[in-house]
């Protein structure tokens, strides 16, 4: 029996309609928004977009994003593929694997009062209530301002929070697909002489490239949006700025939705050549099945 | 029959309705918590003396946004309690606010705070309550053992502070970390100053953008500022204590064994901070208050806070009656009984104070020849809660003071739309 041509449209219609609603409309919207003043009363040309491109906090906010998409993804791709790979021959893995990926249940603003306490700062001869100041004293050394001291040591501050939380993720993905690999392959190179880093260089990692690919992507398209941990412990004080956080100020602190909207456009226009790559990569998957 | 018993319910509804309507008052106001609670007490006493019934709108920390639509809409409610005086005046120059002049009990109460709730000579907002800024905290016990006296002026001041450096200790605790809102507490500093260095009318013309943040007044008082906070020795902690310290946290650095500090600059509410930490601190016995010293004779001793007004946007019996009420001695007496503010009727029995350094407080503000707004408040969000505060954090972490008041120009040239 031959389906009738508007069947289809049947069934994906309702998802296609709530798309349009909630995703596609509100994106035109915003674009539209962006154009406009800070009421969305008039239109004001590419003047938000001027701004959003010569601001000098704006510019310190696109320098500590690429910051960000550097060091946060290849820390939490790297460390992930590190544990995955390795724990898999420690007899404690599920414990150690649990403790690693724990992070992933905390709320990021949690996390980002947690280390905020880390971090915490009080003058030298005075009790230290800062972990990393504890530690830094009782080793004898002066307490540092670690959220203060800009611009790399309170960048990496809280990157470190975000690497903390997500190389769990990275972790447990890689770990799955690391257990996929048929363990004769290994066991093959063995025979054949091959050493254990020429196992991995060779043999693992060729294996894990697609999942790595996605991980990678998944991360980065995560990182271009990272709001909460700077605004909760920063703000974006002392040269932390991100664009999210700066789209956060201009939308809610200011009242300037032209702004905003101009900034959420532009962190929408970084993240879709990732999509793109993710889209396209699942396609090949497809292809090949 | 049947007709004259229809014409009589809708005589008696017509009797009821008018009477609801004639007797009832609607009051928009920002509270919530315990502080709308206290309101309810406070109305509570109104309704049961008039009979009128006043409806409580709990529109909440929105008010400023939600106010000005209501307004534009035709649709203001009877009374609201005002954001603060720059939205006062602008509905005001709209027309929309009610002249309060008549209003009996406004007699009572200090011409300085008649002038900020006036717009061209008439009484458009009056306060039912104030914090006051304009103080320092010190430790009593701790002063007294070093043989300190109290400062009353700002060379006097200064001096002190090298003498308890000379004496080994730290002069000031300050505390500029609030999360989201860092920056603020310094800039109750800034603004203190300005009005001591510079004067009300320039202090006014610097909130409204009339001078820019450049201005040689604007950088005096941020160089005395920094006199203090980028100091050697100076500050607990100094300049990324300053930084990191919880502006909540910093006042109890006072009551460490020995005293981390002397003195801390805040305002009156900054005591439910220092009991919450030290629950066993006695008022006046551990700790006391002094007012911020004058700077330049010509200006005094002026004072900085923020205030709770009331504006009546419909001029009905029942709205004048309730606003009456609020500006009496009565009412402001179980307000600030409840919540420890300082009254602005100065007929108020001091003794409502639940101590007597809010007494003190309270009496200071009765005696203020000039009273300020907290201009960071009334200035465009962009500035006043943007980068006014991140401009303290930067000028004390180090950066150049007129790269910090060309950025704060920059951003104001933007906001204040010129």
């Amino acid at each position: 029996m031959r389906t009738r041509r508007w069947v289809p449209w049947l069934y994906a219609g309702p998802a296609i309609l709530l798309l349009i609603f909630f995703l596609v409309f509100p994106s035109v919207e915003t674009a539209r928004l962006s154009f406009m003043d800070r009421g969305g009363d008039s239109y004001v040309g590419f003047q938000n977009y001027i701004y959003a491109f010569t601001n000098s906090t704006m510019l310190t906010a696109f320098r500590n994003n690429a910051i960000w998409v550097v060091v946060f993804t290849v820390f939490t791709v790297s460390l992930g593929l590190l544990f995955a790979v390795l724990l898999d021959r420690v007899r404690y893995e599920k414990i150690i694997k649990s403790i690693v990926f724990i992070p992933m249940a905390i709320s990021m603003v949690g996390a980002g009062t947690i280390w905020k306490f880390v971090y915490a700062y009080r003058p030298a001869g005075a009790s230290q209530i800062g972990l990393l100041n504890a530690i830094v004293v009782g080793l004898g050394g002066q307490p540092i301002g670690w959220l203060i001291e800009r611009p790399w040591v309170n960048n990496f501050c809280l990157i470190a929070v975000g690497i903390w939380m997500w190389t769990g993720f990275c972790m447990v993905v890689l770990s799955a697909a690391y257990k996929n690999i048929p363990r004769q392959l290994m066991e093959a190179a063995r025979i054949d002489g091959a050493n254990e880093w020429q196992i991995f260089r060779r043999v693992i990692l060729p294996l894990l490239k697609p999942t790595i690919a996605v991980v990678t992507t998944t991360m980065i398209v995560f990182v271009l949006k990272i709001f909460d941990i700077v605004y909760v412990m920063t703000n974006g004080n002392f040269s932390t700025e991100v664009l999210a956080n700066r789209m956060y100020k201009e939308q809610y602190a200011f009242a300037n939705y032209g702004r905003a909207s101009a900034i959420a456009v532009i962190i929408l226009l970084l993240i879709i050549p990732m999509m793109v790559v993710n889209i396209r990569r699942f396609k090949q998957q497809e292809a090949i099945r | 029959m049947r007709r004259g018993l229809l014409s009589l319910t809708i005589l008696a509804m017509l009797v009821v309705s008018v009477g609801v309507l004639a007797q009832e008052v609607s009051i928009a106001v920002v509270w919530s918590g315990t502080e709308l609670q206290a309101f309810k007490d406070t109305i509570a006493v109104f309704e049961s003396n008039t009979g009128i019934d006043v409806v409580i709108d709990e529109v909440g920390r929105d008010l400023p946004t939600v106010l000005p639509v209501r307004v534009a809409a035709g649709n203001p409610p009877d009374l609201a309690a005002l954001p603060n005086p720059g939205q006062m005046k602008e509905f005001a120059d709209q027309g929309a606010l009610v002249a309060l002049d008549g209003l009996e009990n406004l007699a009572d109460h200090p011409q300085a705070f008649l002038d900020l709730g006036s717009v061209d000579g008439s009484v458009y907002g009056f306060f039912i309550s104030a914090d006051l800024k304009s103080l320092v905290w010190y430790n009593t016990k701790a002063f007294a053992a070093a043989g300190y006296e109290i400062p009353t002026s700002w060379p006097a001041l200064i001096a002190l502070s090298n003498q308890i450096v000379a004496d080994g200790g730290t002069p000031w605790a300050i505390g500029l970390e609030s999360g989201a809102a860092s920056g603020w507490a310094g800039t109750d500093w800034i603004e203190d100053i300005m009005l001591r260095t510079a004067g009300p009318d320039l202090y006014d013309q610097w909130v409204n953008h009339e001078i820019a943040w450049t201005h040689p007044a604007v950088k005096k008082a941020w160089e005395y500022f920094g006199q203090i906070v980028n100091a050697s020795g100076y500050v607990y902690g100094g300049a990324v204590g300053a930084l990191t310290i919880n502006f909540g946290d910093s006042p109890s650095i006072m009551f460490d064994d020995p005293p981390g500090a002397y003195m801390h600059r805040q305002a009156t509410f900054i005591q439910s901070f220092i009991l919450n930490a030290d629950p066993d601190l006695i008022p006046v016995e551990d700790y006391n208050i002094f007012v911020f010293p004058p700077i330049s004779p010509v200006f005094g001793t002026p004072l900085l806070g923020a205030g709770d007004l009331i504006g009546v946007f419909n001029n009905t019996p029942e709205a004048m009656a309730l606003a009456d009420y609020l500006a009496s001695a009565e009412a402001q007496a179980i307000w600030c009984a409840a919540l420890g503010k300082l009254a602005i009727n100065t007929t108020v029995d001091p003794s409502i104070y639940p101590d007597a350094i809010t007494a003190q407080a309270a009496g200071m503000l009765a005696d203020a020849s000039t009273f300020r707004f907290d201009g960071s408040d009334l200035m465009p969000a962009a500035v006043g809660s943007g980068t006014f505060w991140t401009g303290v954090l930067d000028y004390i972490s180090g950066i150049p003071l007129d790269t910090v008041l060309e950025a704060i120009e920059a951003s104001a040239v933007d906001a204040y739309g010129e």
